[in-house]
């Protein structure tokens, strides 16, 4: 009975165009009316958006109303007659076209907005066909934001949905509107790049051609190119998108709408990364070396060379020295059928999580969701284990910032750089990665004490029990208990870590004590299809670090650059330098593939293949492959099935892709060989442990090569970051320059006191070009003062 | 709300505030709720301390180190300090006069208090003297002072009545 009466009190009843509609008290007439599918005009009213109400487009008449109401900005009333299309709504709707036009130049035919152009598209209908403006339009300097946006301010309107998505979503406060009245222009004032990891979308919201893709600019025609669907592969997400493509060439990535996935946002890494396909430096056809010297060779010589090489090896060495490395942006097909060819012929190492350095866990760099990316907007308690998540996962750093802006949630994190996050923190604990486990312990003791769940029996117990935690472990935790839907979320630099296996069992017994949801998000695409395909070490077989530090007799390298990709470049050189043979199938021509490979195969990476991708959250899609791959190179699932063909191996003779698809997502595996865990490190003396992120644009071999976001300022030079008081320690303070050392690995590199690396730590990224002959991301490093 | 990374751009840059400006800042800022909000509320005091500071008038580094010293984004600040025109974003002279135009002043003559003084001065609307001594800003709205039109502000006194020669006197008493 009171429900009824609840909802009674909730709902008004409106009228549009005679048309009766329920609407929830306080919902603007706009909403109302979208949910009905009538159409209202509008420029600066944005669904995700704050209600800015000053284009008035959407002006419309409302019964008893003395003068046209803007559709954004009014709050629906019981019994309202609203109009759409009376001759008061069309009115005041051409006439406010008419002063939109007023500075509006009619730059059409050179604007690349032109035929996806709100304005153009509402002038059809509202504007004039003569303007009775004769004095002069005004002329707006353009402003100089990045790389990735190119503007045009002469042609803003002025509805402020860039410098509220700024303020809003991206958290960034970029832009604004600067000046009054006539003179008002929307910018930076001062010339700044736009540096938010979302900032692309500013395009998408923007209703005119003043902030355009930069990249993409002057090349195509809206109406010359197809929307294909596909998502994005760069990180657990997939975005969804479509690539609007003409003929063979992708012109552009936009984001396709899913609440559940990406709303209607798209990062920058996802939007301007297919720039890279285009790289010079693409294989374009099968390359053998003989008698040590590269001849391009024909597909099947190619192959025979290849299949000739990885049976040789077997034949003679066995199975076991067969080592296959697969790239996590693989389809699920291609993982599947790397794995099924290496195990056909008798060997268990295969695997896709390049970059981790513990293997100790069962589910090691595996995604676990309790609960599903978008909920993570809803929930009111965060904490944050190894991640810089608007890196690693801009969408989701999106989500959390949600959560925080919208339901005032209280965020935590504990990683070894204080990353500067768009969202505040309740708590920080910036810790070196050496002290990781044992900062994550005091708060599971902390966790312990306040719940008085029983600790967990052996080692892990063990450890816990012997902790202490302090003030901020102990808030923490409380913050978490006090959560009624925590989230314990892990990533990237968690996965990564040299002790991974303990911060994750640390978070599976924290999580259940807490009655939190855990979140792992492992930062690479496709991990999950690679899970599910078995591209993963089964029992008695090498993962990827041992395959390398163990050194095999034969390699199979998919889509990886060993210098970049691999998580320790040196060793991985060494390795490849040590097999008899190696065959790599590969998008961009590599120096390390050409001094260590015997076998080049030109490889079409996503999205210029067919095949599955899953995501973090388990959502599987099968798609077609967009844009056609250059030359001679072939999509991965064809080369492997020629190659195991040749190979010998069994399974091999299917004639489509389907097949493929069936049998790669029928099992899942359960879990992969993993190490014995060893004792947490307990530090001594004044050990330097590195930190090494992978930046946001180096993380695959695509990125590397995508030019715009390679200008941008988060592509900076890698330098070696440490804390002031690390510098003082090590006697750093005076030098510009250190030599780092990691075993016999060593580079020069510049040095920079940063005040958010953790004392302790050595802030020096991954998977860059300075690095690529240093040894892992993770453990001990040292630091030498270069004159 | 705010963005520690671009707010980091101008980290530092509120050394550059007297302690004097800092004082008038924070009398400021206690008057508004706490939260980034209420501190963005303050910006406009703020840079009215910070323009006195700076001899009439916010350069980019000042109005940097309004955004540090209130810990917002620096955007916020350049967006008030462009808007009111009170804030002048140039240099401008050691005197910053304005001349009301609005209608009672207009009604009751301010043209030919404008035209007597552009005369006078040799300097236009908008400009400064040569010798950088007096600023004649751009012609104000309505300052209230309607009672006592024509009327103008000299330093943020209130000048009313005016006529050529109480004009020439205020003027002369310039440094």
């Amino acid at each position: 009975m009171a429900t009824a009466q609840d909802n009674q009190t909730d709902t008004v009843t409106i009228e549009v165009d005679g048309q009766e509609l329920t609407a929830r008290k306080g919902e603007m007439i706009i909403q109302v009316t979208d949910r009905a599918g009538i159409d209202i005009p509008r420029f600066c009213y944005h669904s995700k958006l704050s209600i800015a109400a000053n284009c008035r487009m959407c002006l419309v008449d409302v019964e008893k109303a003395p003068k046209p109401l803007p559709a954004c900005a009014t709050p629906v009333a019981d019994g309202m007659k609203v109009f759409t299309e009376s001759r008061r709504t069309v009115d005041a709707q051409r006439g406010v076209m008419e002063f939109l036009l007023i500075n509006h130049p009619l730059d059409c035919p050179i604007c690349d907005q032109g035929g996806e152009c709100e304005l153009q598209d509402l002038a059809m209908g509202y504007g004039r066909s003569v303007s009775r403006f004769t004095e002069r339009k005004r002329v707006v300097r353009d402003k100089n934001v990045g790389p990735l946006i190119e503007t045009d301010m002469t042609r803003c309107i002025h509805c402020t949905r860039c410098v509220r998505f700024l303020e809003e979503i991206a958290g960034t406060c970029e832009l604004g509107g600067m000046s009054r009245g006539e003179h008002m222009e929307i910018g930076t004032f001062v010339e700044r790049n736009i540096n938010s990891e979302l900032s692309g979308n500013v395009i998408d919201l923007c209703p005119v051609g003043a902030l355009t893709n930069k990249p993409f600019r002057h090349t195509a025609r809206p109406w010359e190119m197809r929307a294909r669907k596909y998502v994005g592969t760069h990180d657990c997400l997939g975005s969804h998108l479509h690539y609007h493509t003409r003929g063979p060439k992708i012109m552009r990535a936009v984001p396709r709408d899913n609440e559940a996935v990406n709303e209607c946002w798209l990062s920058d890494r996802d939007r301007y990364s297919h720039f890279g396909l285009r790289s010079e430096d693409r294989l374009t056809s099968p390359q053998v070396k003989v008698d040590g010297q590269w001849r391009e060779a024909s597909w099947s010589d190619a192959l025979d060379a290849a299949a000739r090489a990885l049976k040789g090896a077997v034949e003679t060495h066995g199975g076991s020295e067969l080592g296959v490395l697969v790239s996590p942006r693989a389809t699920t097909e291609e993982h599947y059928l790397a794995a099924a060819m290496a195990r056909s012929l008798g060997s268990e190492n295969v695997d896709h999580r390049l970059r981790l350095l513990d293997f100790t866990h069962p589910q090691a760099g595996r995604a676990h969701l309790d609960v599903p990316t978008a909920k993570i907007a809803e929930s009111d308690a965060i904490l944050l284990v190894g991640s810089n998540i608007r890196h690693e996962q801009p969408i989701l750093g999106h989500r959390v910032r949600t959560a925080w802006r919208q339901g005032g949630a209280k965020i935590a994190d504990i990683n070894s750089v204080a990353w500067d996050f768009h969202f505040d923190l309740a708590e920080r604990m910036i810790v070196p990665p050496q002290a990781m486990v044992d900062t994550f312990a005091r708060v599971a003791k902390a966790a312990a004490d306040l719940t008085g769940a029983a600790l967990p029996e052996g080692k892990l117990g063990e450890y816990i029990a012997a902790r202490q935690p302090e003030h901020e472990a102990k808030q923490v935790a409380g913050m978490l208990k006090d959560a009624a839907s925590g989230v314990l979320l892990l990533g990237d630099q968690a996965l990564n870590h040299p002790e991974a296996g303990w911060l994750r069992r640390l978070a599976e017994w924290l999580a259940e004590a807490l009655e939190v949801a855990l979140v792992v998000l492992p930062g690479p695409a496709n991990s999950a299809g690679a899970w599910t395909a078995g591209s993963v070490p089964g029992r008695g077989g090498l993962n990827a670090r041992s395959m390398i530090s163990k050194g095999r007799q034969a390699y199979l390298l998919w889509d990886i650059e060993p210098d970049f990709d691999l998580a320790d470049p040196a060793a991985a050189r060494r390795a490849l330098e040590g097999a008899a043979s190696v065959v790599a199938a590969t998008t961009f021509d590599n120096a390390v593939l050409r001094e260590t490979a015997d076998v080049l195969l030109p490889l079409s990476p996503a999205p210029e293949v067919d095949g599955t991708w899953i995501n973090a959250d388990g959502h599987r899609d099968t798609l077609q492959a967009v844009g056609r791959a250059p030359e001679q190179s072939r999509a991965g699932w064809k080369i492997l099935r020629k190659l195991g063909e040749l190979a010998g191996a069994e399974g091999f003779d299917f004639a489509t892709l389907d097949a493929v698809t069936r049998q790669a997502l029928e099992n899942d595996s359960a879990e992969a060989a993993h190490d014995e865990a060893a004792a947490p490190f307990v530090a001594e003396g004044d050990t330097l442990w590195r930190t090494g992120e992978v930046p946001i644009y180096s993380g695959d071999n695509i990125l590397r090569r995508a030019p715009a976001l390679q200008q941008t300022t988060h592509a900076a030079a890698t330098v070696c970051a440490v804390h002031p008081t690390t510098a003082r320690r090590h006697g750093l303070e005076d030098a510009e320059r250190v030599r780092v050392r990691q075993g016999e690995a060593s580079a020069e590199l510049d040095l920079v006191l940063d005040e958010r690396v953790a004392p302790g730590a050595v802030g020096l990224p991954v998977a860059t070009c300075p690095v690529s002959t240093l040894g892992a991301g993770g453990g001990e490093i040292s630091l030498e003062a270069l004159s | 709300m705010t963005d520690k990374a671009t707010v980091s751009a101008v980290a530092g840059k509120a050394e550059l505030l007297s302690e004097d400006t800092r004082r008038e800042i924070d009398h400021w800022r206690a008057k508004f709720p706490d939260g980034v909000e209420g501190r963005r509320s303050a910006i406009i005091q703020a840079l009215v301390a910070a323009q006195h500071q700076n001899g009439g008038w916010v350069s980019v580094d000042f109005m940097d180190a309004v955004a540090d010293y209130l810990d917002v984004p620096p955007v916020w600040v350049y967006e008030v300090a462009t808007f009111y025109s009170m804030i002048e974003t140039e240099p401008v002279g050691r005197h910053s006069i304005s001349i009301c135009t609005n209608i009672s002043c207009m009604l009751c003559g301010s043209d030919k208090i404008v035209e007597h003084v552009e005369n006078k001065l040799g300097t236009r609307i908008g400009e400064t003297t040569p010798d950088g001594r007096i600023f004649l800003k751009r012609e104000e709205e309505c300052l209230a002072a309607c009672v006592g039109a024509p009327m103008m502000i000299v330093d943020g006194h209130y000048h009313e009545n005016l006529t050529p020669e109480k004009v020439d006197e205020i003027l002369d008493g310039l440094e």
